[in-house]
Protein backbone atom coordinates (compact mmCIF):
# COMPACT_ATOMS: atom_id res chain seq x y z
CA UNK A 1 0.00 0.00 0.00
CA UNK A 2 2.68 2.15 1.00
CA UNK A 3 4.39 2.23 -2.61
CA UNK A 4 0.91 3.50 -4.23
CA UNK A 5 0.41 6.39 -2.09
CA UNK A 6 4.26 7.53 -3.22
CA UNK A 7 2.16 7.30 -7.48
CA UNK A 8 0.49 10.71 -8.29
CA UNK A 9 -2.84 9.97 -8.81
CA UNK A 10 -2.63 9.95 -13.41
CA UNK A 11 0.50 7.60 -12.92
CA UNK A 12 -1.44 5.03 -11.33
CA UNK A 13 -4.49 5.65 -13.85
CA UNK A 14 -1.60 5.00 -16.76
CA UNK A 15 -0.82 2.14 -14.88
CA UNK A 16 -4.18 0.88 -14.65
CA UNK A 17 -4.95 1.30 -18.06
CA UNK A 18 -2.06 -0.55 -19.34
CA UNK A 19 -2.59 -3.61 -17.27
CA UNK A 20 -6.13 -3.56 -18.44
CA UNK A 21 -4.81 -3.57 -21.66
CA UNK A 22 -2.86 -6.62 -20.87
CA UNK A 23 -5.64 -8.42 -19.56
CA UNK A 24 -7.67 -7.93 -22.11
CA UNK A 25 -5.66 -9.12 -24.78
CA UNK A 26 -4.64 -12.34 -22.79
CA UNK A 27 -8.40 -12.92 -22.02
CA UNK A 28 -9.23 -12.86 -25.43
CA UNK A 29 -6.78 -15.12 -26.84
CA UNK A 30 -7.34 -17.39 -24.01
CA UNK A 31 -10.68 -17.99 -24.24
CA UNK A 32 -11.55 -17.45 -27.98
CA UNK A 33 -7.84 -18.72 -29.53
CA UNK A 34 -6.96 -18.10 -32.53
CA UNK A 35 -8.79 -20.73 -34.46
CA UNK A 36 -11.60 -19.93 -36.67
CA UNK A 37 -13.99 -17.27 -35.66
CA UNK A 38 -11.34 -16.49 -32.64
CA UNK A 39 -12.30 -12.74 -31.47
CA UNK A 40 -15.92 -12.33 -33.64
CA UNK A 41 -17.07 -15.27 -30.32
CA UNK A 42 -17.04 -12.26 -27.84
CA UNK A 43 -20.35 -11.33 -30.52
CA UNK A 44 -21.17 -14.34 -31.46
CA UNK A 45 -21.69 -16.26 -28.45
CA UNK A 46 -24.54 -13.81 -26.88
CA UNK A 47 -25.69 -13.26 -30.52
CA UNK A 48 -26.53 -17.27 -31.18
CA UNK A 49 -28.11 -17.17 -27.17
CA UNK A 50 -31.23 -14.42 -28.47
CA UNK A 51 -31.29 -16.00 -31.76
CA UNK A 52 -31.88 -19.00 -30.21
CA UNK A 53 -34.45 -17.70 -27.67
CA UNK A 54 -36.35 -15.50 -30.54
CA UNK A 55 -36.39 -18.80 -32.36
CA UNK A 56 -38.49 -20.66 -29.02
CA UNK A 57 -40.63 -17.80 -28.59
CA UNK A 58 -41.51 -16.85 -31.80
CA UNK A 59 -42.22 -21.14 -32.45
CA UNK A 60 -44.54 -21.36 -29.32
CA UNK A 61 -46.31 -18.42 -30.59
CA UNK A 62 -46.06 -16.23 -27.29
CA UNK A 63 -48.04 -14.00 -29.15
CA UNK A 64 -47.84 -10.18 -27.62
CA UNK A 65 -49.21 -9.18 -30.83
CA UNK A 66 -52.86 -8.19 -29.51
CA UNK A 67 -49.99 -5.79 -27.07
CA UNK A 68 -48.82 -4.49 -29.83
CA UNK A 69 -45.12 -5.45 -29.28
CA UNK A 70 -43.56 -7.70 -32.33
CA UNK A 71 -42.35 -10.71 -30.31
CA UNK A 72 -38.86 -10.70 -32.56
CA UNK A 73 -38.26 -7.29 -30.87
CA UNK A 74 -39.54 -8.28 -27.79
CA UNK A 75 -37.18 -11.40 -27.59
CA UNK A 76 -34.00 -9.52 -28.42
CA UNK A 77 -34.41 -6.70 -26.26
CA UNK A 78 -35.91 -8.93 -23.60
CA UNK A 79 -32.82 -11.21 -23.63
CA UNK A 80 -30.26 -9.05 -24.68
CA UNK A 81 -30.88 -7.56 -21.26
CA UNK A 82 -30.20 -10.98 -19.41
CA UNK A 83 -26.89 -11.61 -20.96
CA UNK A 84 -26.11 -7.78 -19.74
CA UNK A 85 -26.19 -9.06 -16.02
CA UNK A 86 -25.84 -12.42 -16.25
CA UNK A 87 -22.68 -13.02 -18.54
CA UNK A 88 -20.96 -10.86 -16.54
CA UNK A 89 -21.10 -11.86 -13.09
CA UNK A 90 -21.04 -15.58 -14.24
CA UNK A 91 -17.54 -14.59 -15.87
CA UNK A 92 -16.37 -12.60 -12.57
CA UNK A 93 -17.11 -15.81 -11.20
CA UNK A 94 -14.14 -18.17 -10.77
CA UNK A 95 -12.30 -14.54 -12.70
CA UNK A 96 -9.96 -14.36 -9.18
CA UNK A 97 -8.93 -18.05 -9.03
CA UNK A 98 -8.32 -18.38 -12.74
CA UNK A 99 -6.42 -15.08 -12.73
CA UNK A 100 -4.26 -15.61 -9.48
CA UNK A 101 -0.89 -16.59 -10.91
CA UNK A 102 -1.12 -13.13 -12.76
CA UNK A 103 -1.22 -11.11 -9.40
CA UNK A 104 2.27 -12.45 -8.60
CA UNK A 105 2.96 -8.79 -10.57
CA UNK A 106 2.59 -6.24 -8.19
CA UNK A 107 0.57 -3.97 -10.73
CA UNK A 108 -1.92 -6.48 -11.60
CA UNK A 109 -4.54 -6.19 -9.09
CA UNK A 110 -8.28 -7.81 -8.27
CA UNK A 111 -9.65 -5.10 -9.69
CA UNK A 112 -8.19 -5.21 -12.79
CA UNK A 113 -9.03 -9.25 -13.43
CA UNK A 114 -12.49 -7.96 -12.66
CA UNK A 115 -13.18 -5.11 -14.49
CA UNK A 116 -11.34 -6.80 -17.74
CA UNK A 117 -14.33 -9.23 -17.56
CA UNK A 118 -17.34 -6.63 -17.09
CA UNK A 119 -15.84 -4.93 -20.05
CA UNK A 120 -15.64 -7.82 -22.63
CA UNK A 121 -18.94 -9.05 -21.55
CA UNK A 122 -20.92 -5.76 -21.71
CA UNK A 123 -18.56 -5.00 -25.08
CA UNK A 124 -20.07 -8.74 -26.35
CA UNK A 125 -23.71 -8.51 -25.01
CA UNK A 126 -24.01 -4.65 -26.33
CA UNK A 127 -22.36 -5.76 -30.01
CA UNK A 128 -24.70 -8.94 -30.46
CA UNK A 129 -27.64 -6.66 -29.60
CA UNK A 130 -26.50 -4.07 -31.89
CA UNK A 131 -25.89 -6.11 -34.64
CA UNK A 132 -28.85 -8.65 -33.88
CA UNK A 133 -31.29 -5.42 -34.04
CA UNK A 134 -29.91 -3.63 -37.27
CA UNK A 135 -30.19 -7.18 -38.50
CA UNK A 136 -33.98 -7.38 -37.84
CA UNK A 137 -34.72 -4.03 -38.68
CA UNK A 138 -33.27 -4.73 -42.13
CA UNK A 139 -35.24 -7.57 -42.79
CA UNK A 140 -38.71 -5.83 -41.54
CA UNK A 141 -38.94 -8.00 -38.67
CA UNK A 142 -38.25 -5.08 -35.50
CA UNK A 143 -39.09 -1.73 -35.81
CA UNK A 144 -37.20 1.31 -35.16
CA UNK A 145 -36.36 2.48 -32.05
CA UNK A 146 -39.09 5.27 -31.74
CA UNK A 147 -36.75 7.47 -28.94
CA UNK A 148 -32.67 6.29 -29.09
CA UNK A 149 -31.48 8.46 -25.99
CA UNK A 150 -34.19 6.38 -23.64
CA UNK A 151 -32.82 3.01 -25.18
CA UNK A 152 -29.25 4.06 -24.47
CA UNK A 153 -30.20 5.34 -20.89
CA UNK A 154 -32.52 2.03 -20.23
CA UNK A 155 -28.88 -0.17 -21.74
CA UNK A 156 -26.59 1.98 -19.45
CA UNK A 157 -28.70 1.27 -16.63
CA UNK A 158 -28.48 -2.10 -17.05
CA UNK A 159 -24.87 -2.28 -17.72
CA UNK A 160 -24.38 -0.28 -14.41
CA UNK A 161 -26.26 -3.45 -12.50
CA UNK A 162 -24.56 -5.64 -14.64
CA UNK A 163 -21.15 -4.12 -13.68
CA UNK A 164 -22.05 -3.85 -10.20
CA UNK A 165 -23.61 -7.36 -9.34
CA UNK A 166 -20.54 -8.55 -10.91
CA UNK A 167 -17.81 -6.95 -8.85
CA UNK A 168 -19.64 -7.79 -5.31
CA UNK A 169 -20.38 -11.48 -6.26
CA UNK A 170 -17.07 -11.55 -8.18
CA UNK A 171 -15.33 -10.57 -5.39
CA UNK A 172 -16.77 -12.28 -2.90
CA UNK A 173 -16.04 -15.34 -4.42
CA UNK A 174 -12.71 -14.77 -2.59
CA UNK A 175 -14.32 -15.25 0.76
CA UNK A 176 -16.68 -18.14 0.21
CA UNK A 177 -17.15 -21.43 -2.21
CA UNK A 178 -20.81 -20.82 -1.54
CA UNK A 179 -21.07 -18.32 -3.87
CA UNK A 180 -19.86 -20.19 -6.70
CA UNK A 181 -22.75 -22.66 -5.88
CA UNK A 182 -25.54 -20.43 -5.63
CA UNK A 183 -25.03 -18.29 -8.34
CA UNK A 184 -26.12 -20.73 -10.96
CA UNK A 185 -29.64 -21.42 -9.20
CA UNK A 186 -29.93 -18.11 -8.61
CA UNK A 187 -29.42 -16.55 -11.41
CA UNK A 188 -31.68 -19.57 -13.50
CA UNK A 189 -34.59 -18.45 -11.20
CA UNK A 190 -34.20 -15.34 -11.84
CA UNK A 191 -34.54 -15.20 -15.23
CA UNK A 192 -37.69 -15.72 -15.42
CA UNK A 193 -38.45 -12.53 -12.81
CA UNK A 194 -36.39 -10.11 -14.61
CA UNK A 195 -38.58 -8.34 -16.66
CA UNK A 196 -37.09 -10.54 -20.21
CA UNK A 197 -40.43 -12.21 -20.73
CA UNK A 198 -43.02 -9.85 -19.58
CA UNK A 199 -43.77 -6.27 -19.33
CA UNK A 200 -44.94 -5.30 -15.71
CA UNK A 201 -48.25 -3.83 -17.05
CA UNK A 202 -49.15 -7.27 -18.41
CA UNK A 203 -49.22 -9.12 -14.15
CA UNK A 204 -51.42 -9.08 -11.73
CA UNK A 205 -51.21 -5.98 -9.38
CA UNK A 206 -49.72 -7.99 -6.18
CA UNK A 207 -47.09 -9.67 -8.48
CA UNK A 208 -45.89 -6.13 -10.10
CA UNK A 209 -45.21 -5.39 -6.80
CA UNK A 210 -43.02 -8.02 -5.63
CA UNK A 211 -41.12 -7.88 -9.41
CA UNK A 212 -40.43 -4.22 -8.97
CA UNK A 213 -38.01 -4.97 -6.25
CA UNK A 214 -35.57 -6.53 -8.26
CA UNK A 215 -33.72 -3.64 -10.13
CA UNK A 216 -33.09 -4.66 -13.92
CA UNK A 217 -36.74 -4.73 -14.49
CA UNK A 218 -36.96 -1.29 -14.04
CA UNK A 219 -33.77 -1.02 -16.41
CA UNK A 220 -35.82 -3.43 -18.93
CA UNK A 221 -39.37 -1.36 -18.58
CA UNK A 222 -37.04 1.73 -19.82
CA UNK A 223 -35.54 -0.12 -22.50
CA UNK A 224 -38.25 -1.34 -24.08
CA UNK A 225 -40.38 2.18 -23.36
CA UNK A 226 -37.66 3.40 -25.62
CA UNK A 227 -37.74 1.24 -28.34
CA UNK A 228 -41.36 0.88 -28.19
CA UNK A 229 -42.88 4.14 -26.98
CA UNK A 230 -45.94 4.43 -25.46
CA UNK A 231 -47.32 1.18 -26.64
CA UNK A 232 -47.30 -0.35 -23.17
CA UNK A 233 -47.71 1.67 -19.67
CA UNK A 234 -43.87 0.90 -18.42
CA UNK A 235 -43.42 0.67 -15.18
CA UNK A 236 -39.97 1.77 -13.25
CA UNK A 237 -38.17 3.93 -11.07
CA UNK A 238 -34.46 4.68 -12.14
CA UNK A 239 -34.10 6.42 -8.81
CA UNK A 240 -34.74 3.13 -7.35
CA UNK A 241 -32.78 1.35 -9.68
CA UNK A 242 -29.85 3.81 -9.15
CA UNK A 243 -29.77 3.04 -5.86
CA UNK A 244 -29.59 -0.19 -5.58
CA UNK A 245 -26.81 -0.13 -7.97
CA UNK A 246 -24.81 2.38 -5.86
CA UNK A 247 -25.11 0.24 -2.98
CA UNK A 248 -24.19 -3.31 -4.99
CA UNK A 249 -21.13 -0.97 -6.18
CA UNK A 250 -19.68 0.64 -3.07
CA UNK A 251 -20.08 -3.36 -1.30
CA UNK A 252 -18.52 -4.31 -4.11
CA UNK A 253 -15.20 -2.20 -3.89
CA UNK A 254 -14.97 -2.67 -0.71
CA UNK A 255 -14.86 -6.32 -0.91
CA UNK A 256 -12.48 -6.09 -3.99
CA UNK A 257 -10.36 -4.36 -1.86
CA UNK A 258 -10.75 -6.94 1.14
CA UNK A 259 -9.69 -9.55 -0.95
CA UNK A 260 -6.96 -7.83 -3.12
CA UNK A 261 -5.41 -7.65 0.75
CA UNK A 262 -6.08 -11.28 1.33
CA UNK A 263 -4.80 -12.44 -1.82
CA UNK A 264 -2.35 -15.57 -1.13
CA UNK A 265 -0.42 -17.98 -3.63
CA UNK B 1 15.81 2.48 -1.37
CA UNK B 2 13.97 -1.00 -0.36
CA UNK B 3 13.02 -0.53 2.93
CA UNK B 4 11.05 -3.16 5.21
CA UNK B 5 9.03 -1.88 8.26
CA UNK B 6 8.06 -4.16 11.08
CA UNK B 7 6.62 -6.45 8.98
CA UNK B 8 4.39 -9.10 10.47
CA UNK B 9 3.08 -11.89 8.43
CA UNK B 10 0.12 -14.19 9.77
CA UNK B 11 -1.55 -16.71 7.98
CA UNK B 12 -4.90 -18.55 9.00
CA UNK B 13 -5.06 -22.12 8.80
CA UNK B 14 -7.36 -24.71 10.04
CA UNK B 15 -5.31 -25.38 13.14
CA UNK B 16 -5.36 -21.81 13.66
CA UNK B 17 -3.19 -18.43 12.96
CA UNK B 18 0.07 -19.42 11.74
CA UNK B 19 2.70 -16.57 11.87
CA UNK B 20 5.54 -16.48 9.04
CA UNK B 21 7.23 -13.21 10.46
CA UNK B 22 7.02 -11.05 13.17
CA UNK B 23 8.41 -7.39 12.84
CA UNK B 24 10.61 -7.69 10.35
CA UNK B 25 13.10 -4.67 9.42
CA UNK B 26 15.07 -4.28 7.15
CA UNK B 27 16.46 -1.82 4.20
CA UNK B 28 18.50 -2.30 0.82
CA UNK B 29 20.44 0.76 -0.95
CA UNK B 30 20.46 0.78 -4.40
CA UNK B 31 22.93 -1.00 -6.17
CA UNK B 32 23.57 -3.52 -3.23
CA UNK B 33 22.06 -7.37 -2.39
CA UNK B 34 21.10 -9.08 0.60
CA UNK B 35 21.36 -13.17 0.97
CA UNK B 36 18.29 -14.29 3.25
CA UNK B 37 19.33 -18.01 4.38
CA UNK B 38 16.77 -19.89 6.28
CA UNK B 39 15.56 -23.53 6.61
CA UNK B 40 13.49 -25.30 4.61
CA UNK B 41 9.96 -23.74 5.68
CA UNK B 42 11.51 -20.44 7.55
CA UNK B 43 9.48 -18.23 5.02
CA UNK B 44 12.02 -17.14 2.53
CA UNK B 45 9.56 -17.56 -0.47
CA UNK B 46 7.11 -15.84 1.51
CA UNK B 47 9.44 -13.10 2.25
CA UNK B 48 10.46 -12.79 -1.89
CA UNK B 49 6.28 -12.19 -2.25
CA UNK B 50 5.86 -9.46 0.27
CA UNK B 51 8.73 -7.61 -1.27
CA UNK B 52 7.44 -8.12 -4.59
CA UNK B 53 4.31 -6.87 -3.35
CA UNK B 54 1.70 -9.97 -4.59
CA UNK B 55 1.02 -10.49 -1.39
CA UNK B 56 0.19 -7.79 1.58
CA UNK B 57 2.09 -8.27 4.55
CA UNK B 58 -0.35 -8.40 7.60
CA UNK B 59 0.87 -5.54 9.73
CA UNK B 60 3.74 -3.17 9.13
CA UNK B 61 4.14 -2.12 5.36
CA UNK B 62 6.96 -2.29 2.52
CA UNK B 63 8.35 0.89 0.78
CA UNK B 64 9.78 0.27 -2.76
CA UNK B 65 12.00 3.55 -3.72
CA UNK B 66 13.18 1.48 -6.81
CA UNK B 67 11.48 -0.95 -9.39
CA UNK B 68 11.51 -4.00 -7.69
CA UNK B 69 11.21 -7.45 -10.47
CA UNK B 70 8.59 -9.44 -9.67
CA UNK B 71 10.03 -12.72 -7.95
CA UNK B 72 12.51 -14.13 -11.02
CA UNK B 73 11.84 -17.07 -12.62
CA UNK B 74 8.09 -17.43 -11.86
CA UNK B 75 6.58 -19.13 -14.19
CA UNK B 76 3.26 -19.66 -12.79
CA UNK B 77 1.21 -17.71 -15.09
CA UNK B 78 1.84 -19.06 -17.96
CA UNK B 79 -1.51 -19.75 -19.61
CA UNK B 80 -1.19 -23.43 -21.12
CA UNK B 81 -2.89 -21.98 -24.47
CA UNK B 82 -0.92 -18.75 -25.05
CA UNK B 83 2.29 -19.44 -26.86
CA UNK B 84 5.98 -18.14 -25.11
CA UNK B 85 5.39 -14.71 -27.27
CA UNK B 86 2.25 -14.40 -25.72
CA UNK B 87 3.64 -14.46 -22.72
CA UNK B 88 6.16 -11.95 -23.29
CA UNK B 89 3.67 -9.74 -24.94
CA UNK B 90 1.90 -9.73 -21.42
CA UNK B 91 4.63 -9.13 -19.67
CA UNK B 92 5.42 -5.86 -21.60
CA UNK B 93 2.28 -4.53 -21.57
CA UNK B 94 1.89 -4.89 -17.47
CA UNK B 95 5.85 -2.96 -17.51
CA UNK B 96 4.62 -0.37 -20.43
CA UNK B 97 7.68 -1.80 -22.76
CA UNK B 98 7.62 -2.53 -26.31
CA UNK B 99 7.68 -6.16 -26.71
CA UNK B 100 9.44 -5.70 -30.54
CA UNK B 101 13.32 -5.15 -29.62
CA UNK B 102 13.24 -8.19 -27.41
CA UNK B 103 12.28 -10.94 -28.89
CA UNK B 104 15.29 -11.78 -29.82
CA UNK B 105 17.07 -11.92 -26.49
CA UNK B 106 14.48 -14.21 -25.72
CA UNK B 107 14.56 -16.19 -28.41
CA UNK B 108 18.14 -16.67 -28.08
CA UNK B 109 18.01 -17.20 -24.01
CA UNK B 110 15.34 -19.32 -24.29
CA UNK B 111 16.28 -21.71 -27.34
CA UNK B 112 13.45 -22.81 -28.00
CA UNK B 113 13.32 -22.27 -32.03
CA UNK B 114 9.84 -22.74 -33.64
CA UNK B 115 8.53 -24.02 -30.11
CA UNK B 116 8.62 -19.69 -29.19
CA UNK B 117 5.24 -19.40 -31.47
CA UNK B 118 3.89 -22.90 -29.84
CA UNK B 119 1.42 -22.80 -27.01
CA UNK B 120 3.10 -23.24 -23.59
CA UNK B 121 1.35 -26.89 -22.64
CA UNK B 122 3.84 -28.11 -25.37
CA UNK B 123 6.63 -26.93 -23.49
CA UNK B 124 8.64 -29.42 -21.20
CA UNK B 125 9.79 -28.26 -17.50
CA UNK B 126 13.41 -26.91 -18.68
CA UNK B 127 11.70 -25.17 -21.42
CA UNK B 128 9.05 -23.41 -19.29
CA UNK B 129 12.01 -22.83 -16.89
CA UNK B 130 13.90 -20.72 -19.61
CA UNK B 131 10.92 -18.45 -20.92
CA UNK B 132 10.31 -18.18 -17.34
CA UNK B 133 13.82 -16.70 -16.62
CA UNK B 134 14.36 -14.54 -20.52
CA UNK B 135 10.90 -13.02 -19.09
CA UNK B 136 12.14 -11.87 -16.01
CA UNK B 137 15.29 -10.48 -17.88
CA UNK B 138 13.06 -9.19 -20.47
CA UNK B 139 12.34 -5.64 -18.81
CA UNK B 140 15.05 -4.02 -16.52
CA UNK B 141 14.83 -3.75 -12.94
CA UNK B 142 16.62 -1.57 -10.32
CA UNK B 143 16.47 -4.34 -7.77
CA UNK B 144 15.67 -8.06 -8.84
CA UNK B 145 14.04 -10.48 -6.39
CA UNK B 146 15.90 -14.15 -6.69
CA UNK B 147 14.27 -17.21 -5.30
CA UNK B 148 17.11 -19.88 -5.67
CA UNK B 149 14.79 -22.72 -5.61
CA UNK B 150 12.92 -21.53 -8.54
CA UNK B 151 15.78 -21.61 -10.30
CA UNK B 152 16.31 -25.10 -11.56
CA UNK B 153 18.04 -26.29 -14.42
CA UNK B 154 21.24 -28.58 -15.86
CA UNK B 155 24.65 -26.91 -15.29
CA UNK B 156 24.56 -24.67 -18.43
CA UNK B 157 21.19 -22.87 -17.60
CA UNK B 158 22.70 -21.93 -14.16
CA UNK B 159 26.11 -20.27 -15.74
CA UNK B 160 23.56 -18.22 -18.45
CA UNK B 161 21.64 -17.32 -15.22
CA UNK B 162 24.28 -15.90 -13.25
CA UNK B 163 25.81 -14.73 -16.22
CA UNK B 164 22.64 -12.98 -16.83
CA UNK B 165 22.56 -11.54 -13.68
CA UNK B 166 25.42 -11.41 -11.84
CA UNK B 167 28.04 -10.12 -14.38
CA UNK B 168 26.06 -8.15 -17.00
CA UNK B 169 23.82 -6.67 -14.42
CA UNK B 170 25.89 -6.32 -11.34
CA UNK B 171 25.00 -2.70 -10.89
CA UNK B 172 21.56 -3.57 -9.69
CA UNK B 173 20.68 -4.52 -6.36
CA UNK B 174 19.24 -7.90 -5.64
CA UNK B 175 17.91 -9.79 -3.13
CA UNK B 176 18.93 -13.43 -2.81
CA UNK B 177 17.16 -16.31 -1.09
CA UNK B 178 18.32 -19.82 -0.48
CA UNK B 179 19.05 -22.79 1.81
CA UNK B 180 22.14 -22.63 0.02
CA UNK B 181 24.77 -21.25 2.06
CA UNK B 182 27.61 -21.79 -0.54
CA UNK B 183 25.62 -19.77 -3.00
CA UNK B 184 24.89 -16.64 -0.88
CA UNK B 185 28.85 -16.35 0.13
CA UNK B 186 29.31 -16.26 -3.52
CA UNK B 187 27.11 -13.96 -4.53
CA UNK B 188 26.35 -11.26 -1.58
CA UNK B 189 27.79 -8.86 0.33
CA UNK B 190 25.45 -9.15 3.12
CA UNK B 191 23.54 -11.69 4.75
CA UNK B 192 20.08 -12.17 7.42
CA UNK B 193 18.81 -15.53 7.94
CA UNK B 194 15.17 -16.21 8.74
CA UNK B 195 14.78 -18.15 12.01
CA UNK B 196 11.38 -19.07 13.99
CA UNK B 197 9.53 -15.85 12.67
CA UNK B 198 12.59 -13.40 13.65
CA UNK B 199 15.20 -11.43 11.07
CA UNK B 200 18.73 -11.87 12.39
CA UNK B 201 21.10 -9.50 10.99
CA UNK B 202 25.08 -10.16 11.26
CA UNK B 203 28.19 -7.49 10.55
CA UNK B 204 29.20 -9.99 7.61
CA UNK B 205 28.02 -13.41 5.52
CA UNK B 206 30.44 -15.58 7.72
CA UNK B 207 28.76 -14.61 10.83
CA UNK B 208 25.40 -15.00 9.35
CA UNK B 209 26.62 -18.45 7.96
CA UNK B 210 27.59 -19.49 11.05
CA UNK B 211 24.28 -18.48 12.51
CA UNK B 212 22.35 -20.59 10.09
CA UNK B 213 25.02 -23.59 10.79
CA UNK B 214 23.59 -23.45 14.20
CA UNK B 215 20.23 -23.22 13.68
CA UNK B 216 20.60 -26.43 11.71
CA UNK B 217 21.94 -28.06 14.78
CA UNK B 218 19.23 -31.18 15.45
CA UNK B 219 16.97 -29.69 18.66
CA UNK B 220 14.47 -32.02 20.36
CA UNK B 221 11.23 -31.65 20.52
CA UNK B 222 10.73 -28.58 18.35
CA UNK B 223 8.66 -27.97 15.59
CA UNK B 224 8.99 -24.78 14.07
CA UNK B 225 5.89 -25.43 12.25
CA UNK B 226 3.87 -24.43 15.30
CA UNK B 227 4.63 -20.93 15.73
CA UNK B 228 2.95 -18.18 17.74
Amino acid sequence: MAATSELSFFKGFTIQLRVLHALMMRELITRFGRDNLGVLWLVGEPMIFTLGVTTLWSAAGLSHGGKGIPIVAFAVTGYSSVLMWRNATSHCIGGIEQNRPLLFHRSVRVIDVLLTRIALEIIGATSSFIVLASFFIFLGWMPVPVNLLTVLAGWFMLAWFGASLALLIGAATAFSHLVHRLWHPTAYLLFPMSGAAFMVEWLPKKLQEVVLFLPMVHGIELLRNGYFGDVVRPHYDIGYMAECCSALTLCGLYLVRKAGRSVEF
Amino acid sequence: MLSVEHVSKVYETRGGPYKVFDDVSFTLQRGKNLGILGRNGAGKSTMIRLISGAEQPTTGSIRRGMRVSWPLAFGGAFQANLTGLDNLKFVCRVYGVDYKPLVPFVEDFTELGAFFREPVFHYSHGMMTRLAFALSMAIEFDCFLIDEAMIVGDVRFHERCNYELFVKRKDRAFIFVSHDANAIRKHCENAVVLHESRLHSFPDVDSAYAFYLGTMAPKPQTNQRQGM
